[in-house]
């Protein structure tokens, strides 16, 4: 029993660090993909930073990331791919608790849901008014 | 400045910042803050939104290799990140209502403390007394690879760890930072973890906290692509180079060197923040 546990956890372990790593390099090859264009388009405009202006980004919420992406412009692509890199970690924690779950260890799972919770109430757009 | 210049110059500045962030182990956040602030002129909301996001990109790249180690607690990193998360969404809504001069004036202090923390010579704090019951519950205490043999450790103080990590969840949430520093306070002096294992396990809860703020920052419009695009690719790829690096060179001088320069940004950012500069 204790070795079985103990392969399981280091199963996780290898589990865990590929979609770490797999999640970062999908992401950031979408927002270097995404930044080329984005040069492209608007290389020579000139930069605008000096004030911020809640309502200079446009791409601000999950939906509208996801629908304007398809549009192919370089912000929307580069703000996808940032979105993928937040989802990154957030997935990691969402494979735990699975994981947990198959080990039995019912306490972790809680935790797990507990974190996931509070991340999925901030997605949501609750705490940012 | 055009758009192409600006991207090419931050594109650099975080390549340096993630670089020395990594082989001082202070991180690129909090490098750059200041440079895009100080030196580019841009509001510190784009600055913190930019570096949140490049906390995540750097933190979730070098936590892959720690946790296929076995050098990470999954437990405890799981278990503390309720805090740290509340902590992140805390941080970034006060940052909402803060007056940005005075998110300049923390940022300044956490910045001298941080790199004064970097000078500090490590100590193992760890221990083999079994006492706490927290720890005992939450199925905390663990053991990690020191040469190959498994070598067991206990946890101890398991509240006071939370607490400080929703402190350290909060200034992440607040400045944009990883703040990596006091979430190895909390694990090496109140928990008694073995700073290998604190250390990573840190480093592995930075994702999710930061990704808790930064959902925050993205509804508020201080994510913006142009600025956060050369910011994280810069740190990343920055950061990559300065852990390859970090294994063959001395960094004793260098980290010394890099507390002063690290210094006289965090007093400019005080001084900045205090008299309406920002």
């Amino acid at each position: 029993m204790e070795q079985a546990k103990n392969i399981n956890d280091k199963d996780i372990q290898s589990l865990v660090g590929n979609l770490l790593r797999a999640g970062v390099y999908i992401s950031m090859g979408i927002v270097i993909i995404g930044g080329i264009i984005y040069l492209f388009d608007h290389s020579a405009e000139k930069i605008d930073y000096a004030a911020f202006d809640f309502n200079k980004v446009s791409l601000k919420t999950v939906a509208t990331i996801f629908s304007e992406v398809l549009t192919f412009k370089g912000a929307a692509i580069v703000q996808f791919g940032l979105l993928m890199l937040i989802f990154t970690p957030i997935a990691r924690v969402l494979m735990a608790v699975v994981s947990f779950f198959l080990e039995k260890d019912y306490l972790y799972v809680l935790i797990g849901l507990i974190v996931l919770a509070i991340i999925m109430a901030s997605l949501s757009g609750g705490f940012a008014h | 400045m055009s758009v192409l210049v600006f991207t090419l110059i931050v594109l650099v500045g975080a390549f340096l910042a993630g670089f020395l962030g990594s082989l001082t182990g202070l991180g690129g956040g909090v490098i750059i803050i200041p440079l895009l602030t100080l030196g580019l002129g841009v509001d510190i909301h784009y600055a913190i939104g930019a570096s949140i996001i490049s906390v995540i990109a750097t933190s979730t790249g070098s936590a892959a290799a720690y946790v296929k180690e076995g050098l990470t607690n999954m437990r405890i990193g799981m278990f503390l990140e309720i805090a740290t998360t509340v902590g992140a969404i805390l941080g970034a809504v006060i940052a909402v209502y803060l007056n940005a001069g005075y998110v300049a004036v923390i940022f300044g202090c956490i910045l001298i403390f941080s790199s004064l923390m970097t000078l500090k010579k490590k100590v193992d704090h760890s221990t083999l007394e079994y006492t706490s019951k927290g720890a005992k519950f939450f199925k905390l205490n663990g053991s990690y690879p020191v040469n190959g043999v498994e070598t067991p450790y206990a946890v101890k103080n398991v509240a006071g760890g939370f607490f400080m990590m929703l402190f350290a969840g909060t200034l992440s949430g607040l400045l944009g930072i990883g703040s990596g520093a006091l979430k190895v306070i909390a694990m090496d002096n109140i928990m008694r973890l073995p700073f290998k294992v604190s250390t990573t396990t840190s480093n592995f809860m930075m994702g999710v906290t930061a990704a808790a703020s930064a959902v925050v920052y993205l509804h508020r419009g201080q994510i913006d692509p142009g600025i956060a695009m050369p910011v994280c690719i810069g740190v990343l790829i920055g950061a990559t180079v300065g852990a390859k690096v970090l294994v063959k060179a001395k960094t004793d001088k260098l980290k010394i060197v890099f507390a002063v320069v690290v210094t006289i940004l965090a007093v400019q950012m005080i001084y900045k923040g205090l008299t309406g500069g920002f």
